[in-house]
């Protein structure tokens, strides 16, 4: 859409045209400043919990298990060394074969969101999946964090007060 | 002369905010008036036509954005 807005203010006689190709989804990924309504809403970033535990493709289930012991956590997400997002292993996928590897039990390329992801898109992927938590990432697929259902419910809630007194 | 058109990234859109470039929002009323980069104005492209353009200053740059998958 904005290419054929900016060549229609070519044509007009606009000798300076640009054209910002990331457009609105890359500005919020990068939280620079925005106006209007919902500007202040909180999105997928602001809720997502950044203490989830991670681990490489080469960990062994009993390194793992390590990590998640006494953490809190029954996730560990699976990054390089650049903190890309490489797979997710839950709990359940822990077996007792300690020597296997995350590579090999890992669940690959989950399904992640970027942190300007609205709180109401990110729940209906929550309700349509039937889990409970998603991957917040950011635009080069860098782990933010991890964003889990009761948080985004409680935010919600307060939200909709929000909208509901806005109206 | 051709008409041109030049591709740019955020740190380009910053980078010529700083020296007063104009930025225009193409989406409809309604996303524009939810969030909008700071500063921008709306212009939506089914609208965008002389008179509507002519809020904009000719001499100075133009860059227009819209969501890129929001």
């Amino acid at each position: 859409m904005s290419a054929r807005a900016a060549w229609r203010l070519a044509s007009l006689g606009f000798k300076q045209v640009y054209r910002y190709r990331g457009g609105k989804a890359d500005w919020l990924a990068y939280g620079l400043p925005v106006e209007g309504a919902e500007a202040g809403d909180p999105r997928a970033g602001d809720l997502a919990r950044l203490d989830v535990p991670t681990c490489r493709l080469s960990d062994s289930i009993d390194q793992i298990q390590a990590r998640l012991e006494g953490s809190g956590w029954d996730t560990c997400v699976v990054v390089n060394d650049e903190q890309v997002v490489l797979g997710l292993i839950r709990a359940e996928a822990l077996d007792e074969n300690s020597w296997r590897t995350a590579e090999e039990i890992m669940e690959p390329a989950p399904r992640t969101y970027r942190l300007s992801k609205s709180l109401d898109e990110v729940a209906r992927y929550l309700d349509q999946q039937g889990t409970d938590s998603v991957l917040v990432t950011n635009p080069e697929g860098k782990l933010f964090g991890l964003l889990m259902r009761n948080d985004l419910e409680q935010a919600r809630a307060e939200l909709e007060k929000k909208r509901s007194s806005r109206q | 002369m051709a008409e041109k058109v030049y591709e740019i990234d955020r740190d380009q859109v910053r980078s010529l905010m700083a020296k007063g470039a104009q930025l225009v929002e193409v989406l409809s009323s309604k996303a524009y008036n939810a969030i909008h980069l700071a500063g921008a104005k709306n212009i939506p492209l089914a609208g965008l036509n002389r008179e509507t353009a002519a809020q904009l200053r000719r001499n100075q740059r133009v860059i227009v954005y819209c969501a890129d998958d929001l």
